[in-house]
């Protein structure tokens, strides 16, 4: 937690202790208050692993398959650090991501090519390029931190039954591919539900919906699978998350460039 | 000595082998080669047809912490004796002991940040047979200790035995006109010859969007330092050459810098002769330039990249054709599912116009297949102009894969 989520979390509690004032929330404020509950909720994960299948789907139903092994360690008051592996497409074998996230500044990325052994540092501050060819860019699977946004409250609404705080966000980063984002959060658990991506045009480009979510050492929500569909080019993109495992005992010599080359 | 060194890796393995099977990867592929033109010496031939395979093996024991790795590469090529050949790409143990690292075996690293030269790179050497951009390399015997800190990773090398360049043999194709022969004994210029150990040290951090490293090697030059005549024409003229290899010391530093969307790329060596007619002569070379990436330049998904690089060097022009040289390439990257690709570019010697152009393409189909087609030209190939013997030799490769 850094010193801009303190003073959002500290406003947020100091409201709660003026319920006068409340009232006086704007819009802006209430956005940012949920943001700050939700990522509040997910803190103290410690590390996770789990194996994710991509399926890629085009306009015609043709489909194309990758799996990756994603190891993730939370880092208290900064961006995750994260490491992913590609299994298939066997082309891509052993090729793998090591990246340093942050919360508006740019993330710090490697990539290890295997046959040529090269670690090469990748200009990560356009993320809004597809990762791997699929529906999500490159800022859909980072780390989502507070300050990457500014949020904006909209209204409560029921979505398939479930009670959910609607709230717009828009990115606080640079070369972000939209203008805006809506997100569902469920309200009993501070998960997102769904989101609605618009691009830079402000048109409707994606949405992304969470399915079977499971609850991980009693406090952590993982959806199980995750859809995204783009409604410009008819394709979509489902992963699929298996074998979560939670505080598995990795720690900084984990995500290093050596480390890196040695991922399988 | 590489035989004792696998066979030790090979004993450290069986000793540790818990009844864990080990995991098996790798390609097999299809190769053509098409000349437009007939070559310049009639034992040449239009085109060639070649087959390739690469099992790979991996086994690792402890959470990760002990890794067995294994490629093994052959090639069988229609005519090309020299190129039809194998190689133990990689036969490696890694095991890792806190921040340090241990790898003893036949390996594979590389260093330095450009796209379109190799300088700082000199821990394996170059199999050229397999194709002319030097990119292939031939595995190298060594222990490596590695060690990861906040202030930077430090890797020291030692490398007991010497692997020597492969070059095309007589009916290969592109080659020089005077034939490298590699079936009679290259010439080291010092003592200890092929079994000389050499050493190594490297050292690389980065600092926010700095990437460096410092690199010093002390040993046995990759690129031969000249090529001994060993047969000749009839009018007196060399027909076949041995190449003649070195003792050097070589210091390089690499370094790249993220400006937006700006890379800005440097490599520079100096290199210190240690024996033969070169002794105590120093050459300075270098690589500079950037790379500048236009992401979704259609308003789509797919990017623009683009690669300028300036390659200098105080050495004569025989032993370098990177001397005074602009390279140029654009990178198309469609960010499909397919994860198509085209590189084409140029590389010109600014100071005898002669240009040799390349365009590489590449195409995954299905889940397995990856089609990779090449085409080579050479420009400004007049007589006297470095690149006069391949005057003949534009052609297109295409290489069909199944990767498993």
């Amino acid at each position: 937690m850094n010193i801009s989520m303190l003073r959002s979390s500290l406003a947020v509690i100091a409201l709660s202790l003026l319920p006068f004032s409340l009232l006086a929330q704007t819009a802006e404020e209430k956005g940012l208050a949920i943001a700050v509950e939700a990522d509040k909720r997910d803190e103290g994960f410690g590390d996770s692993t789990a194996n994710m299948t991509m399926e890629l789907r085009n306009k015609q139903g043709d489909t194309s398959i990758r799996y990756i092994r994603i190891k993730t360690l939370e880092i208290i008051g900064d961006g995750d650090k994260s490491m992913s592996i590609f299994d298939e497409p066997a082309d891509v074998k052993g090729t793998a991501f090591l990246t340093f996230s942050h919360a508006v500044k740019p993330d710090e990325q490697w990539l290890y090519l295997p046959a040529l052994k090269r670690v090469k540092r990748i200009n990560s501050k356009n993320k809004s390029g597809p990762f791997m060819g699929s529906e999500f860019a490159y800022e859909d699977i980072a780390s989502q931190e507070v300050e990457k946004y500014t949020y904006k409250y909209l209204r409560d609404e029921t979505l398939d039954g479930i009670d959910c705080y609607v709230i717009e966000r828009y990115p606080a980063y640079e070369h972000s591919g939209y203008t805006r984002q809506v997100a569902w959060i469920n309200k009993a658990e501070y998960r997102p539900e769904k989101i609605v991506f618009y691009d830079r045009k402000n048109t409707l480009l994606k949405t992304l919906t969470y399915d079977g979510y499971q609850q991980y050492l009693d406090k952590y929500w993982r959806a199980d699978q995750m859809n995204m569909e783009n409604h410009q080019t008819g394709k979509s993109t489902t992963l699929t998350w298996r074998d979560y495992q939670f505080k598995t005992g990795l720690n900084d010599r984990d995500f290093n460039k050596n480390s890196l080359k040695r991922a399988r | 000595m590489r035989r004792i060194l696998a066979g030790s890796v090979v004993g450290l393995a069986v000793m540790q082998m818990p009844a864990i099977a080990g995991e098996w990867s790798g390609y097999v592929s299809g190769q053509f080669r098409g000349f437009f033109e007939d070559p310049v010496d009639p034992r040449q031939h239009n085109t060639y047809l070649s087959a390739a395979a690469e099992p790979r093996f991996f086994q690792s024991w402890q959470g990760g912490d002990h890794n067995l790795e294994a490629r093994l590469f052959y090639r069988v090529d229609q005519y090309d004796d020299n190129r039809t050949h194998g190689d133990i790409r990689e036969l490696s143990w890694t095991g890792v002991f806190d921040t340090l690292e241990l790898t003893a075996g036949i390996s594979k690293v590389f260093w330095g940040v450009t796209e379109t030269q190799h300088l700082v790179d000199i821990i394996n050497q170059t199999d050229l047979v397999e194709n002319v951009d030097g990119e292939d390399k031939l595995g190298q015997p060594m222990i490596k200790l590695s060690s990861a800190q906040d202030w930077g990773i430090i890797d020291f090398f030692v490398l007991p035995y010497f692997r020597e360049r492969t070059f095309p043999g007589v009916e290969g194709r592109p080659r020089p006109e005077v034939v490298v022969d590699t079936d009679s004994d290259a010439i080291y210029d010092f003592k200890a010859g092929q079994d000389h150990t050499d050493l190594a040290l490297r050292y690389s951090h980065y600092i926010g969007e700095w990437e460096f490293g410092l690199s010093y090697f002390s040993g046995i030059d990759r690129l031969p330092s000249d090529f001994f005549p060993i047969a000749f024409d009839a009018n007196g003229q060399p027909t076949a050459v041995v190449p003649v290899y070195s003792l050097i010391n070589q210091a390089g530093i690499d370094g790249q810098v993220f400006f937006g969307d700006w890379t800005w790329k440097l490599e520079a060596i100096n290199k210190e002769y240690r024996s033969g007619t070169r002794k105590g002569s120093h050459t300075l070379q270098s690589v500079a330039g950037f790379e500048y990436t236009w992401v979704g330049f259609t308003g789509g998904v797919s990017d623009l990249g683009f690669v300028v690089e300036y390659h200098y060097s105080d050495a004569n022009k025989r032993e370098t054709i990177f001397d005074n040289d602009l390279a140029t390439a654009v990178r198309y990257v469609m960010n499909d599912a397919q994860s198509t690709e085209i590189l084409m570019g140029f590389l010109t010697d600014a100071d005898t116009r002669t240009a040799a152009g390349f365009i590489e393409a590449s195409r995954r189909f299905g889940q397995h297949w990856l089609l990779e087609a090449e085409l080579r030209t050479y420009n400004g190939t007049e007589e006297g102009r470095p690149l006069y013997s391949f005057r003949f030799d534009n052609f297109v490769q295409i290489d069909l894969a199944y990767y498993f």
